[in-house]
This record gives C-alpha cells, sequence and structure tokens, in this order.
C-alpha cells in the first residue's frame, strides 16, 4: 500500500521508511492502555451472542449467498465480522485522528521532525488495519470454536476484512479532510448506521422490495458481508470478483483523494 | 432552596440550541433506521414461524417499545456522561461556574434537569415513531415515554457519579463497550430474556435496562410486566437516588478541593 | 481607608500528605493592589481558591468580607470577581454569550447584563468579537474576555491568578494597562504571579511565598531596599573559567550570589564594580549592569530562582 500511495500522492506527502516511526509512536501509546485496545474485540463477539444466537434461536435458518439454508448463527457472524472491520476503520480514521489533530496536538510535534505529512496518513492506515487485523483473527477464532466457520475458504476472511478496513479507511481519512467541527462528525453516523443495517447484515437481501435490493448494490458494506459470507460459508462464485473490485476502487479513490488533501489536513 | 438550578439548566439549553437542529435529526432518524432494520426486515424472518415467546405480536410490535427503553438507556448513559466530562476536565465549565454564587447541588440539580427534559424530547420523538410504525395506538406511545425517561434517568445519575469519579475518559470507554452494549443487547430488548441460559436469565433480571423494558413494555402494550409495576419503578428510582447522591459526594471532591 | 476586606491568621491547605499553605497570616486593605509572588508550588493558588471561597480550609481563621468562607460561600462568591489561571472559557459558545450565562449565574436580570455586557466588551476591546466563537479567539483576547466576564458582577474584591502567564509580551502590556485601569478606578485587585516585573508593576504591597510559608512581606521598594542592595553587576565568564573568576572576586561586593550560568553581584554601583572586574584583570564574556528586582529578592530570601 506504501507503494500505492507513492503513486498518487505529491511529492510532500509522499510515504517513506518513516511510516514505521508512527507506528512505532502507537504502539507506545497505546502499551499503557492495552485493554482499551482488548475491548474492541467484544463488541461484535456481544452481537453474535445477542442477535446471532439470542435471537438466532427464535429466527431458525434462513438461505445463505447461493440459496442454501444455514443456521442464522452462521449466517450474521460474518456480517458481524465485515461490519466490526468497517466501523473499527471508520472510527480510527474520521474521529480519532481528527481529535489528535484538534486536541491531542500529535502531528505537530511529529510534523516538526522528517517525518512526512505522507507518512502520518499511511501509518495511521496501516496501524488501524493492524489493529482490525488483531479484532478479525479473534472474531474468527469464536466463530471457528462455536463451529460457524464451514469451509477452509474461511481462512481468507482475515484478508478479505483487511480489504474491508482499507477500503473504509482510506474513505474515512478522505472525509476527514472535509471536516470543520465535531458536528461535522454527525454525518459519519448517519452513513455508518444505514449501512451497518441494511447490508444484508441481519437478513438476506431478499427480505427487501426489489427496488431496495438494487440499492443496496451501491452499500459498500454489501460488498463486504458478501465476501466475508461467501468465504466464512464456502458459497464462492465469481461474484465475489466484484465484491473485491468495488472494495479495492474504493480504497484507491480515497487514497488519491487523501494524496491531494493531506497537506490541507495536517499542514495548516 | 435557590433559583440557581435554574441558571445552570438555562446555560445547558443556550448549548443545545448550537446543535439543535442535528440532535432533532438523529434523534428521529434513528428509530427509524433501527424500526425499519430489525423490525419490519429482521421481524419478517422472525415472523415466519410464528413463537408464544412474543406474546402471539408482531415482533416488530414486540420490540419496539424494548428499543424506546433501550434509547432511554443510551441517552440517559450519554447525558450523564460526556457533557459532565467535558463540563469538568474538557472544557472546564464547572471549575468557572464554581467562582459563582452556584453551589455543587445547584449544578448537579440543574444538569440532571436539563438530562431529564433532553430525554423527554428524545423520548416523545420515539413515541412519534412508534405511531407511525403503527406499533402503538397514541395513547399507549405517550404513556410510554414515562418509564422510558425514568428509565434514562436511572442510568444518567449513576453516569453522572461514575464521571465525576474517574480521572479520564478511557473509563468511561470501558463502561459503554462492557456495561451499556451489552445490556442494550441482553437486557430482553430484542428477545425475551428467557432464552438466555439460566445464569444469565438470573444476571439480566438484576439489570435496570430489564426493568426499565419491562415497564415500557408493559404500557406500550398494555400487557403485564414481569414483577409489579410498582416493584420496577422502586429498582428505578433508588438507582437514581443512589446515583445522584454519589454525584453530588464525588463532584464537591473535584470542584472543591 | 483601613478597612480589611481579607484576613488569615495561621491559614493553613493540607491535601493528604502534602502542605500546601502552611499557616499564613496576611491582611488586604480596600482599594489596594496585593500580590502574591513566588514560584510554581508556592502554594499561592491554594490561598487564591480558599478566599474564593471554592475550597475548605484545614486549620487556621480566614475571613472575606468578614465572612466565613465556609458558611458564607455563596455571599462571599456574589461579590468576588475570579479570573483563574486557567480561563475555563465556554469554547463553543460566543463570546457574548459566555458573558450573558455568568451573569446569570449571578442571578442578575437580562436588562442589567445586556447592559454590562457592552460595556466589558469595551472594556476588554474585544467590541469586534461580539459573535465570534471563543475557541477562534487568541491567547491574549481569551484572557481579557476572562477578565471582562469576572467583571459581570460589579465585584468589590477581584482575584487574579497568574493573569498573564503564557501571554507573549505585547497581550501581557494590554492586560497590565486594562488591570492599571481597575486600579484607577479604586477597584481591590489580589494578583497571583511568579513574574517579578508583575508584581513590580501593579502591586501596592506584596508577600513573597515558599514553599507554603511566607518570607517576606512589604511594598515592592521596601522590600528591594531592605532585602537587596541598589545595583547589581551580572557577570558571564567563558565555560569552564567561572571557577577560578570567582577566586578572584573574593571581596569585591557585600553579596554574590553565584549561579550556574553567571555571577551576581550586589553593590550600591556596579559601574564601578566592574572598572574593579577590569582592574582585577578579569575578563567578562558579558557584563550587565541593571537595578536591583524582587527576582534579586526572591534570590537572597530563598536560595532559588523565582523561574526555574
Amino acid at each position: 500500500m506504501t507503494t500505492l500511495l507513492a503513486r498518487v500522492a505529491s511529492p510532500t506527502v509522499r510515504p517513506s521508511h518513516r511510516v514505521r516511526h508512527l507506528l512505532e509512536h502507537n504502539l507506545i501509546v497505546y502499551r499503557s492502555v492495552w485493554w482499551v485496545i482488548l475491548a474492541g474485540f467484544f463488541e461484535p463477539v456481544f452481537y453474535l451472542f445477542s442477535i446471532g444466537i439470542g435471537l438466532g434461536k427464535l429466527v431458525g435458518d434462513v438461505p445463505g449467498p447461493n440459496g442454501e439454508l444455514v443456521t442464522y448463527a452462521a449466517f450474521v457472524a460474518p456480517a458481524m465480522l465485515a461490519a466490526s472491520a468497517m466501523n473499527g476503520a471508520v472510527y480510527e480514521s474520521t474521529f480519532n485522528i481528527f481529535f489528535k489533530i484538534r486536541y491531542g496536538n500529535t502531528y505537530k510535534a511529529i510534523l516538526a521532525t522528517p517525518v512526512a505529512p505522507g507518512d502520518i496518513a499511511t501509518g495511521e492506515i496501516v496501524w488501524s488495519l493492524f489493529r482490525g487485523a488483531l479484532y478479525s483473527a479473534g472474531f474468527i477464532v469464536v466463530m471457528a470454536l462455536m463451529g460457524l466457520v464451514e469451509s477452509p475458504w474461511g481462512v481468507l476472511a482475515l484478508p478479505a476484512t483487511l480489504l474491508i478496513g482499507f477500503a473504509f479507511g482510506a474513505v474515512g481519512m478522505a472525509a476527514t479532510t472535509f471536516m470543520r467541527s465535531w458536528q461535522d462528525f454527525d454525518l459519519v453516523t448517519m452513513v455508518t448506521l444505514p449501512l451497518f443495517l441494511f447490508s444484508a447484515t441481519f437478513y438476506p437481501l431478499e427480505v427487501y422490495p426489489e427496488f431496495f435490493q438494487r440499492f443496496t448494490q451501491f452499500s459498500p458494506l454489501y460488498h463486504g458481508t458478501e465476501l466475508v459470507r461467501s468465504l466464512t460459508l464456502g458459497t464462492l462464485d465469481s461474484g465475489l470478483w466484484v465484491n473485491i473490485g468495488v472494495l479495492v476502487g474504493m480504497g484507491l479513490a480515497g487514497s488519491a483523494v487523501i494524496g491531494r488533501r493531506l497537506e490541507r489536513l495536517l499542514l495548516s | 432552596m435557590t433559583t440557581l438550578p435554574l441558571r445552570i439548566f438555562e446555560g445547558q439549553a443556550l448549548n443545545y440550541t448550537q446543535v439543535w437542529r442535528a440532535s432533532v435529526f438523529s434523534n428521529f432518524l434513528n428509530p427509524v433506521l433501527y424500526l425499519t432494520a430489525m423490525g419490519i426486515g429482521l421481524g419478517s424472518l422472525v415472523d415466519r414461524n410464528p413463537s408464544a415467546e412474543f406474546g402471539g405480536l408482531d415482533y416488530l410490535v414486540w420490540l419496539a417499545p424494548g428499543l424506546l427503553a433501550a434509547t432511554g438507556m443510551q441517552s440517559g448513559a450519554g447525558e450523564g456522561s460526556f457533557p459532565i466530562m467535558a463540563g469538568l476536565k474538557w472544557i472546564k465549565t464547572f471549575p468557572a461556574i464554581m467562582n459563582t454564587p452556584v453551589s455543587v447541588t445547584d449544578l448537579l440539580v440543574g444538569l440532571l434537569s436539563w438530562i431529564g427534559v433532553r430525554l423527554i424530547m428524545i423520548c416523545t420523538i420515539f413515541a412519534g415513531v412508534l405511531v407511525i410504525f403503527d406499533a402503538a395506538d397514541i395513547g399507549r406511545a405517550l404513556l410510554a415515554i414515562f418509564p422510558a425517561v425514568l428509565t434514562g434517568l436511572a442510568f444518567a445519575a449513576p453516569m453522572a457519579a461514575f464521571t465525576s469519579w474517574i480521572e479520564d475518559d478511557t473509563g468511561l470507554t470501558m463502561v459503554f463497550r462492557f456495561g451499556i452494549v451489552p445490556l442494550f443487547l441482553f437486557s430482553g430488548t430484542f428477545f425475551p430474556i428467557e432464552q438466555l441460559p439460566d445464569l444469565l436469565e438470573g444476571l439480566a433480571y438484576a439489570t435496570p435496562l430489564f426493568h426499565g423494558v419491562e415497564l415500557t413494555r408493559a404500557a406500550a402494550l398494555g400487557i403485564e410486566s414481569a414483577l409489579p409495576v410498582w416493584q420496577h419503578v422502586t429498582y428505578l428510582v433508588v438507582l437514581f437516588a443512589i446515583g445522584a447522591r454519589l454525584a453530588q459526594r464525588n463532584l464537591t471532591k473535584k470542584l472543591r478541593p | 481607608m483601613n478597612e480589611s476586606l481579607v484576613t488569615a491568621r495561621g491559614l493553613t491547605k493540607r491535601f493528604d500528605d502534602l502542605t500546601a499553605v502552611d499557616g499564613v497570616d496576611f491582611d488586604i486593605q480596600r482599594g489596594e493592589v496585593f500580590g502574591f509572588l513566588g514560584p510554581n508550588g508556592a502554594g499561592k493558588s491554594s490561598i487564591m481558591r480558599m478566599i474564593g471561597a471554592t475550597s475548605p480550609i484545614t486549620a487556621g481563621t480566614l475571613t472575606v468580607f468578614g465572612l466565613d468562607p465556609y458558611a458564607d460561600g455563596r455571599e462571599i462568591r456574589s461579590r468576588l470577581g475570579v479570573v483563574p489561571q486557567e480561563n475555563m472559557l465556554d469554547e463553543e459558545l460566543r463570546v457574548r454569550d459566555n458573558l450573558y450565562i455568568y451573569g446569570r449565574y449571578f442571578s442578575l436580570p437580562r436588562k442589567v447584563i445586556n447592559e454590562r455586557i457592552e460595556d466589558l466588551l469595551a472594556f476588554a476591546h474585544l467590541e469586534d468579537k461580539r459573535t465570534a466563537k471563543v475557541e477562534h479567539l487568541s491567547g491574549g483576547m481569551k484572557r481579557r474576555l476572562t477578565i471582562a466576564r469576572a467583571l459581570i458582577n460589579e465585584p468589590e474584591l477581584i482575584l487574579l491568578d497568574e493573569p498573564t502567564t503564557g501571554l507573549d509580551p505585547q497581550a501581557r502590556h494590554i492586560l497590565w494597562d486594562r488591570l492599571y485601569r481597575l486600579k484607577q478606578q479604586g477597584s481591590t485587585l489580589i494578583i497571583t504571579t511568579h513574574y517579578m516585573d508583575e508584581a513590580e508593576q501593579l502591586c501596592d504591597r506584596l508577600v513573597v511565598m515558599d514553599q507554603g510559608r511566607i518570607v517576606a512581606e512589604g511594598s515592592p521598594r521596601s522590600l528591594i531596599e531592605e532585602h537587596s542592595h541598589r545595583e547589581v553587576l551580572e557577570l558571564r565568564f567563558p565555560v569552564g573559567t567561572q571557577e577560578s573568576a570567582l577566586l578572584k572576586l573574593d571581596g569585591l561586593a557585600p553579596r554574590q550570589e553565584t549561579l550556574a550560568d553567571r555571577v551576581l553581584l550586589y553593590v550600591d554601583d556596579a559601574d564601578r564594580a566592574l572598572a574593579e572586574v577590569s582592574a582585577r584583570g578579569l575578563q567578562a564574556e558579558s557584563a550587565v549592569v541593571r537595578r536591583s528586582t524582587l527576582e534579586d529578592v526572591f534570590l537572597r530570601l530563598t536560595g532559588r530562582s523565582l523561574v526555574e
């Protein structure tokens, strides 16, 4: 991804080997509050146990991506995995970065060193991917223990969540370059909440009216959910390339915007 | 008794005028989204195999008052924590106020009354959405506002006590992650707590949200609550009172060192 | 004139195992500007909070307006204006609204507040910023707004805790000018500061504090006369040569202080002392001749600098 940013960014924002200094910085910061990191792992697990299992018992089986019936828990679990990858990446790239700029003054001190804006952007995205990977791996283990990973392809759910994290992290950070005040962040929630609720996360697409189904195709989280779900249920087909393509395209578009606007965000 | 709590109330209201549009919009949008996604969408799956667990009701109708109580909880917990952290630490308006004739008790009474009014606003908007979704008739929807607001207050006061006790906001993150979110998911909002393993079911009985959900559901649907109404109400009122007392103690320690 | 607004006897403040204020006595008269001078951690802010009736005293006695801060805190605070060390402004509100809502905490009628706001905005030079959000103001503007806020209830006594710390020199001078005006209008001001120039400029009378105790009291001039010589010769020697130079300076001045980077000679005529230094064959890298200040008084009394 470093080379990716390098291609779209101007020289001053181009990332360098100094990216690792920012990662090191974040590691040191979080070393004392590691339990905050640990806490993030639990939220999707809680959702899985509540909606997937508690309510799931009353729902019964539902059709998976290829129409075959699966238990509700096996249907919802991959969606929780995909949604938490999105939520984590969005939180890190919007609220957290804005807070660091506005109140923490973290970057002001860092930018006085040879570390450039591009290093910071790349470092933050890589960092959030690293965090996300930890959560995802933990959640996939929980799923496996509960018998909700029905195919060996499920191992690929981990890179799939990284792709989701990259796509939403890049777009989130790009959006943050346009943010002026905390009030603007209400918009972030107004986008992520509908995505969370309406991306075939809690029930198959067929439940919606047809018009709505077509609309859902525009939800990037829908593509993430479909991708992860197909992998953990082992129902692979060529449609997956569309899912992957949408997420990659989103990440690239976000990166391009970041490359153009990052200086405005960090060098004011 | 002085009128100074009213001045605190006025200050909070003045702050709110800066953000009220976005706030009202999201107070309306949130229940609409949740009821559409979970009540109608997921409900269509739940209602395929009718089960006695939901009292023969549509899942939407059964879920809606539970979500109303949970919204009361989340709003109460939110309003009882972040604005207080801001006043004490981030913006430091409270220490500044302490230099005026306002006392710690005036401050707390003013803050809690403002939270009460905010809860009434939020729950009334939600009750309106209930009516729009045909999940309750107007009379019952209005009646359900009271227990939902009480639930919110029963969370707001202890949260205010906790917020004025801790030193920084990581504690708040923890309470929301390990307190509010699990309560939201396991206290009878989305499914009856009888579905939980026995041990957890007993635990769910002890949670304040369960009592709020029972009351709100009883009010909105006209059904019996798990315990007599007065017991649920007493539980929540006592929680509020203990929270308020502790908040007064902790705020005094912080603001009158 | 000799009406005491604040009286303290054996005033003490302890936090768990730390004694912040250790049995101090002072009287502050109506109409004077009274200063607490001392380094950070000397106990100045603790005294200010006790006078402001926002922090209970641990031992001793303290009266403000003849009242007990513990029993009559509300009454005392309604007659005080407080400028805390941190501004504690509501950053998300407009300048005007900050003054308005603060006035309401004193139960002032809206009409009265609105009239006073106009005067205070003029006083604080913030007429153009009336509707600006506080977060967009400069540091100096925020400080002036905080002072304006403290005046909304027309206080009899104004407490200023480190009024100019963190401001640039120009902003400090504007602020001093405003405080001068208050002084000329006959307001009673209590100021804490660790800047000796600030204390010299503003205070009629001050106490020098160190580690919770008062080590000296008087007007700036009398303190300097009592505890220091008229002039100071500051000598800086090339790195590594100060030791040997000290030997040759022996007996030259009635009092001498050796700091890490320079030597201070306290004398009545610094120019003559400088001539004598040259006569002894010493080559200082730099030599400064100046008048004694409160900084020198503090150094004399505590053996340490004010700003460390």
